[in-house]
């Protein structure tokens, strides 16, 4: 008896984004949900009375514009206005902070006017460079083996954007496609608070330090992504992530999707090489012909379809998945707004990056290849109560941030470690906001082997697979099957740890769906 | 400042740990291990001809590999295989582990069965064969030409089962050839006249026990004895004892290596290359290129390669073709290249002998498809015959043939033969 | 007033190949050497009497058989003895040994783990692929992929056809290859962190990296591509030292007619109208040359040798920006005896190669967090051979000679430059390593030369003591290398060329780059290039 053409494991935002797709193209689309709400990583949680926020990801920067168009999100209530862009603050524990304002940074204030245009210069070069990989994050990465025709002329289509570079401009795209950050940001800025929110933001969220030979492509990554039809830029979410999520929802129930939430999915049905349907926790058996895992890829292989049902050899690249966070999400609930040094009114309401220098960064990642976390962790903070005051009680204020390095299998384990870092990252804030300490009501500290537990993402990491070059393209989530397709017939991937990665943009989702539409039947 | 100088190394390690470790680190003074039979072997080795053989030192030939095969086929030979890899797998998913693993069905191999099987990497191309001993519902004993611990353990995820390395614990013998039940019989080995061929049952020997199975390389009647290692000295006595007047002999490889093409029988990384050894992608075989398809069970759970396996049959992807040859006249085909027409290459020999039992000049050969599959005819061989330090070209034809290229119902006739 | 056909800047063994090369091609060449020998970091001084030592270069197994086949290296004297072993000791004093012999292998690693023993086929099955694919790459110059020139375009195709032909999976793993770990690589295939970390070493040799930074698996193909005489991978000593290679290349070039001049520093290069002319001495001395080439490393050519105002600025700009981050320093040891380390016997072959000390990953990486930080490895990585024991010919008999490869020294220390004092704390570090494994140590010590990169940089004139002549990162290989536009030994300065280690394929003693360039000027001077051999097959 097949109810459905299709069952969704999972609504995270790319599980929704992959159903809505497949319903507007006629398909009949269940998605299951483990948790009682839907959003995954990408929820507003309370964490404290009266205190709501986005749970893990907290800025949402790299939407994908084929999403927000497929499933019509702005109709949905998702409308980004410029004005609404947030800056990003380079803070100094003891002089003014530097500010990157509008899309990553197309005015720099708190800097040299020689660190201003070479700022200016080194935009535009990443920017034009990010611009050549961004046609691949909507895609399928190319399959080596047998190329299609298609597939040819959107590689043809790269070569050509790659020749309007320039032969210098291409000369130094594959120059410095895989260097690492600290080593470019050297050549070109002098400003160690630049350099280092620079360095911040290639290495976030990954086990990766700027000295690491291929961390510019995280630059590159981030850049690749627009919010507001503008490369780079961010934004705070009215109502948190949640809100998105929301939106993504709305366009999903209009569609005609059935969602069940508190469902967890105890296994994927498989006969003879195909998946035929999901069995729940609670016996109950569903079919359909095509399933779709929006979820870990381990966790769909090695738990929910087996490792009895699928090859030793696939069986060993996914357990070679690299998945071993090393980011922390930190909450707190304070009496009062913090005052960050250097900083101005503006500048609060938008991302405060602790990370004084590329060497600062790098020292906080050295521990983490031991199983140490950060003694002087690095962190990008947003206050996001101070524009939606629906966050906090009245004058308090909501503090959320992302810190690293934590790694997710800490030597000492988190029981034992977790109060120790926590001190660590409450003495970094306090350095940079002196007296914040004070104002805490309630905090809220998420190690990777809690985020791994709340959200059901293995190793804590949020792009479900380290996002570094080998994990990357026609290697992610493994070699030879990079294009949401599986081993098993019927069965594809739609999350994170698909092509192109993690953060809130749909994309994985929105090409799984396009992929299980092309194929015919 | 160096952390280096803080700790001492050999600080007090206590005598016996330090030499069990330096018993252990010895065996680079010996490159070439003695199997359990070393000693019955080295008295025999009058050849003195030996090769290396997955790091024992392994006979060719003890005494005259021509007569050494006459053993094979009129009495009864004796062949050492204590080198051939050895793995334990026991356990309650003993038996849904190895079904998913090799390609044939496990289910319906008995305990108190033995069956030749492979196993194939997610492409489908095959790592090794070799034969399962079913010794128990959840014990197993898989024996093969290579090693495979890695492939096997991954493989055990998500499985009940453990699988252990015995190569060095478990001593072997083949006991082949027409007097070989006799031998057995008579060396008290009672009951054994009630296996089958490929049934395996344990006997008691020197207060221990020991596994026979009628089963071997030769296409003979014969049996394949395994026991521990410190048994087996006692082991071969008793046959040798008991088979004295049944015309026993040891015998090396030269000869089993004959009896086993007569047999039509393959031999991985000569007859064919395993996957984890192939450098060359195009050196990779599907059990389908190598004469294994009969194996693959597709009405089974799911077992390693399938996909692939799959694939390549419904898209006819399948490359090659493993057939047996008749070559005219009687000068060994070894390594000669194969021909369409006498002038496109289609293949290559990887094994050749005159067959003293079939009077034909048999071959193995890999071809490229269609040849030797659907094109069969106008087939030849290029043999390169080196006499007295002059290459003798002969062009020869070749017709593909069945195997095994000779059949004796001694092998397989019930109640065994008394020769 | 003579003008040379070719001045060759650089008696290293690139400079040599080069000018020998070009010399048999029917061109006056000469080499231009600033120190009283030849031989750049392959080199073999006797700093102590009856002692030769190999100062800097210590391994054999990167030369191209081709070239001294091309050069008839062994007849001037040239003979590679291959290592017979190799071990790293374990901190409880045992050690984890390679044998040659593939079942002692085998059994030497299942003392630690039975799997990883059998894990060993497949992961050297793994890197011969990778091997094969690149090895023949080194031997040709790297196409400019922005070029639409039919030769470029025809390079390319090469490289496309040669990718094309792996499977599937080869290709998926020669793009991971390139970007991925040392570390992350070796997890794939062993459990246990001594194997390991005796993989692991071919990863960081030379590089600014550590075996947990990306990059580095491609690092260990490039030490792995060595071969001695058709065994590849194989690792092996120069009789009588390093400097038998270059004293055979100046051999091989004074026969086919060659000029070297020795203790002649040059000063500049003689540019005039964009093009060169010829040398100027330290002392002012000029000597005039049709055209000129340079074995120093590109930064040194370029920033010291020729005038800013002859560049083009975004040529300058990249060449400034070229990472050459010195990360090694040596100790060479003279010794009365051999010394004895307690945990291996005496009858070991492993004396007969190389060994090691640091029998984990953390280790290994920590000792580069140390670099990272601007100081030498407190708990260094030492690649240590003693070749008096298969080369009498080095020291006095009984006596020995011992070279420590060193990892990490960083090419300034706290940021600012080596002190003597800064150099004699790094020695001890090593003597202090050693000694730890070999009681008595100490008192065999007759001798020892330390050189940090400050002494490399001083006496072999490689910039920031790299090497490599330059980091083996992506960044700086194939057409990337030295910089993107200028990979094709060429110059902005007309007939001014380079051939060292800076260019494809990069360092080690390898000769391709002194090779490659003699290609590319005698295709400037259309000149025939059939006294050079073709790459050999790789069947």
């Amino acid at each position: 008896m097949t109810l459905f053409d299709g069952i969704v494991i999972g609504g995270g935002h790319n599980g929704l984004v992959a159903a809505a797709t497949l319903a507007k193209a006629g398909r009949k689309v269940l998605v299951l949900e483990a948790a009682a709400e839907l959003g995954g990583a990408a929820r507003t949680q309370e964490f404290a009375p009266g205190f709501r926020v986005s749970s893990i990801a907290h800025v949402l920067n790299r939407l994908h514009p084929d999403v927000m168009k497929t499933l019509e999100l702005e109709k949905h209530g998702l409308r980004i206005a410029r004005a609404d862009f947030i800056p990003s603050v380079a803070l100094s524990k003891d002089g003014p902070a530097l500010v990157l304002h509008g899309a990553y940074g197309e005015v720099l204030t708190g800097a040299s006017s020689a660190e201003q245009s070479a700022w200016k210069e080194l935009r535009a070069q990443l920017l034009r460079y990010a611009g050549i990989l961004k046609p691949f994050l909507a895609r399928r990465p190319p399959d080596l083996g047998g190329m299609s025709l298609l597939e040819t002329a959107s590689l043809g289509q790269t070569a050509l954007a790659l020749k309007k570079l320039g032969k210098e401009g291409m000369r130094d795209f594959l120059r410095v496609l895989l260097m690492n950050v600290a080593d470019l940001l050297d050549e070109q800025l002098a400003d160690d608070r630049l350099k280092g929110l620079l360095a911040f933001d290639a290495t976030l969220g990954s086990h990766l330090g700027p000295r690491s030979p291929t961390s510019l492509l995280g630059l590159y990554y981030r850049l690749a992504g627009e919010t507001g039809g503008a490369a780079g830029a961010q934004w705070l979410p009215q109502g948190g992530m949640g809100a998105v999520v929301a939106a993504i929802r709305a366009a999903a129930d209009k569609a005609g999707v059935t969602i069940r939430t508190s469902v967890p999915v105890a296994s994927i049905l498989v006969e003879k090489g195909r998946a035929v349907g999901v069995a729940l926790d609670t016996g109950e058996e569903l079919r359909a012909s095509t399933i779709v895992s929006a979820i870990n890829p381990a966790t769909t292989f090695l738990d929910l379809v087996g490792p009895r049902e699928i090859d030793t050899g696939f069986t060993r690249k996914v357990k070679n998945i690299r998945m071993k966070g090393d980011v922390a999400k930190l909450h707190l609930a304070l009496d009062r707004p913090p005052r960050f040094t250097g900083a101005d009114a503006a500048d609060h309401k938008g991302r405060l990056v602790i990370a004084p220098s590329p060497d600062h960064v790098e020292r906080a990642f050295n521990p983490s290849k031991y199983g140490e976390f950060s003694p002087e962790p690095v962190m990008e903070v947003t206050l996001p109560s101070l524009a939606d005051a629906s966050l906090a009680p009245g004058g308090a204020c909501v503090l959320s941030a992302v810190v690293q390095y934590a790694p997710y299998q800490l030597k000492e384990g988190w029981d034992a470690g977790k109060p120790k870092f926590l001190a660590a990252i409450m003495a970094q804030l306090e350095a940079y906001a002196p007296g914040i300490g004070k104002t805490v009501r309630h905090a809220e500290l998420l190690t990777p082997a809690d985020i791994e537990k709340r959200y059901r993402m293995p190793g804590g990491h949020w792009h479900h697979g380290e996002l570094q070059a080998d994990q990357m393209l026609i290697s992610r989530p493994v070699s030879g099957w990079s294009g949401y397709d599986t081993p098993l017939d019927g069965l594809f991937l739609a999350g994170a740890g698909s092509h192109p990665g993690g953060g809130v943009s749909g994309a994985p989702g929105l090409n799984a769906a396009r992929r299980i539409i092309a194929m015919k039947g | 400042m160096a952390q280096a100088t803080k700790k001492k190394p050999l600080a007090a390690a206590p005598d016996l740990i330090a030499a069990a470790r330096i018993a252990a680190q010895s065996h680079f003074r010996t490159l070439r291990l003695g199997t359990p039979f070393q000693p019955r072997l080295d008295a025999l080795a009058k050849t003195q001809d030996w090769y290396n053989w997955a790091g024992y030192r392994a006979p060719h030939s003890l005494w005259d590999e021509e007569l050494e095969y006459f053993a094979i086929r009129s009495q009864a030979a004796l062949f050492d295989i204590s080198p051939m890899t050895k793995y334990r797998i026991e356990g309650p998913d003993a038996e849904a582990f190895l079904d998913r693993v090799t390609l044939r069905d496990v289910t319906r191999l008995r305990p108190g069965r033995v069956h030749y099987t492979a196993w194939c990497d997610d492409e489908g191309f095959v790592l090794d064969d070799g034969t399962l001993f079913r010794l128990s519902p959840t014990r197993f004993r898989l024996c093969s030409q290579e090693r495979h611990l890695p492939w096997l353990l991954d493989s055990a995820l998500g499985f009940e089962v453990t699988v252990e390395e015995e190569t060095e614990a478990v001593a072997g013998l083949a006991l082949q050839g027409p007097t070989s039940f006799a031998v057995l019989r008579d060396a008290g080995f009672a009951g054994v006249d009630k296996l089958k061929v490929f049934d395996l049952a344990e006997f008691e020997h020197d207060g221990a026990t020991v596994t026979i199975s009628r089963t071997g390389f030769t296409g003979d009647l014969g049996y394949e004895l395994f026991v521990a290692a410190d048994k087996a000295l006692s082991l071969w006595d008793r046959l040798m004892t008991s088979g004295e007047p049944r015309g026993i002999r040891a015998i090396g490889y030269t000869a089993l290596n004959r009896a086993r093409l007569e047999a039509g029988l393959i031999v991985a990384n000569a007859d064919f290359t395993t996957a984890e050894h192939a450098i060359r992608a195009d050196r990779l075989r599907m059990p389908d290129e190598i004469g294994l398809g009969f194996m693959i069970d597709l009405e089974k759970g799911h077992f390693n390669g399938r996909r692939a396996i799959l694939e390549a049959r419904t898209k006819r992807r399948l490359l090659h073709v493993l057939v047996g040859l008749e070559i005219e006249g009687n000068i060994p085909a070894e390594h000669a290249i194969v021909y369409y027409r006498k002038s496109q290459e289609v293949g290559l020999v990887s094994a050749a002998m005159w067959s003293p039992m079939a009077k034909r000049n048999i071959a193995i050969a890999s071809l490229a498809r269609p040849y030797g599959d659907t094109l069969v005819e106008d087939l030849w061989v290029e043999i390169y015959a080196m006499r007295e330090l002059q290459y003798q070209k002969l062009m020869k034809r070749a017709k593909v043939v069945a195997r095994p290229f000779i059949k004796l119902d001694r092998r397989t006739s019930n109640p065994p033969a008394d020769f | 007033m003579k003008a040379w056909d070719a001045i060759i800047i650089g008696g290293g063994h690139n400079g040599l190949v080069n000018a020998c090369y070009l010399q048999r091609a029917g061109l006056d060449v000469l080499v231009v050497e600033k120190n009283d020998w030849v031989g750049g970091a392959a080199t073999s001084r006797e700093l102590t009497p009856g002692f030769l030592y190999s100062n800097c270069s210590y391994v054999c197994s990167l030369f191209r058989p081709e070239i001294m086949r091309d050069l008839e290296l062994p007849r001037f004297g040239l003979q590679v003895i291959s290592y017979e072993g190799g071990a790293v000791f374990t901190r409880d004093g045992d050690y984890l040994a390679n044998y040659r012999d593939h079942d002692a292998h085998r059994r030497e690693f299942a003392r630690f783990s039975k799997r990883d023993a059998e894990a060993y086929d497949r992961y050297a099955r793994d890197v011969t692929r990778q091997c094969r694919f690149i090895q023949p790459l080194l031997m040709r110059t790297a196409p400019d992929p922005t070029s639409l020139r039919p030769r470029d375009l025809g390079e390319l195709l090469y490289l496309g056809k040669k990718f094309a032909g792996l499977s599937s999976e080869e290709m998926a793993l020669t793009l991971r290859f390139w970007t991925m770990s040392i570390s992350e690589f070796l997890d794939e295939y062993f459990e246990t962190d001594v194997i390991k970390a005796n993989f692991a070493l071919s990863g960081i040799i030379g590089t600014a990296l550590g075996p947990m930074s990306p990059g580095t698996a491609y690092v260990l193909l490039h030490h792995y591509m060595g071969e001695v005489d058709g065994s590849v991978g194989a690792w092996g000593y120069a009789r009588g030292g390093m400097g038998a290679v270059t004293k055979a290349l100046t051999a091989s070039l004074k026969a086919s007619g060659g000029t070297i001049r020795t203790g002649a520093e040059v000063d500049h290069v003689l540019v005039s109208r964009g093009k060169a002319r010829g040398v100027v001495l330290a002392g002012g001395e000029e000597i005039y040359g049709k055209l000129v080439v340079s074995n120093a490393d590109v930064k040194r050519t370029f920033l010291k040798l020729v005038e800013e105002k002859e560049l083009p600025d975004i040529f300058l700009r990249r060449v400034k920006n070229f990472k050459i981050r010195g990360s090694s320093g040596k100790v060479n040891i003279a010794l009365d005896s051999l010394p004895e380390f307690p945990a291996l016997p005496m009858d070991s072959p492993v004396y007969r190669g190389d060994m090691h000390f640091t029998d984990s990953m953390e280790r290994m990486e920590r000792a580069y967090d140390d670099w990272k930080a601007g100081r030498w490895s407190a708990d260094p990585f030492l690649d240590m051979v003693i070749p008096t024991t298969l080369d009498p010919t080095m020291a006095p008999p009984g006596k020995h000679f011992m070279s420590c490869f060193v990892q990490y020294a960083p090419p300034k220390v706290n940021g600012r430059d080596w002190t003597d004092a800064d150099r004699d704390g790094f020695a001890e570090s090593v003597i202090a390593q050693i000694a730890e494994y070999s009681p008595g140590f100490r008192d065999r010590i007759i001798h020892m030369e330390v050189r940090t990169p400050r002494e490399i940089e001083a006496e072999v004139g490689l910039t920031e003591g790299n090497i490599f002549q330059g980091e083996l990162t992506f960044d700086q290989l194939l057409f990337n290398r030295p910089v993107p536009g200028y990979a094709q030994y060429r110059s902005p300065v007309g007939g001014l060329y380079m051939c060292g280690s800076s260019t494809h394929p990069g360092g080690g003693v390898m000769g391709a780059p002194g090779r490659n360039a003699a290609a590319e000027i005698l295709r400037d001077l259309a000149k025939s290039t059939s006294h050079m051999s073709l790459a050999h097959d790789v069947i």
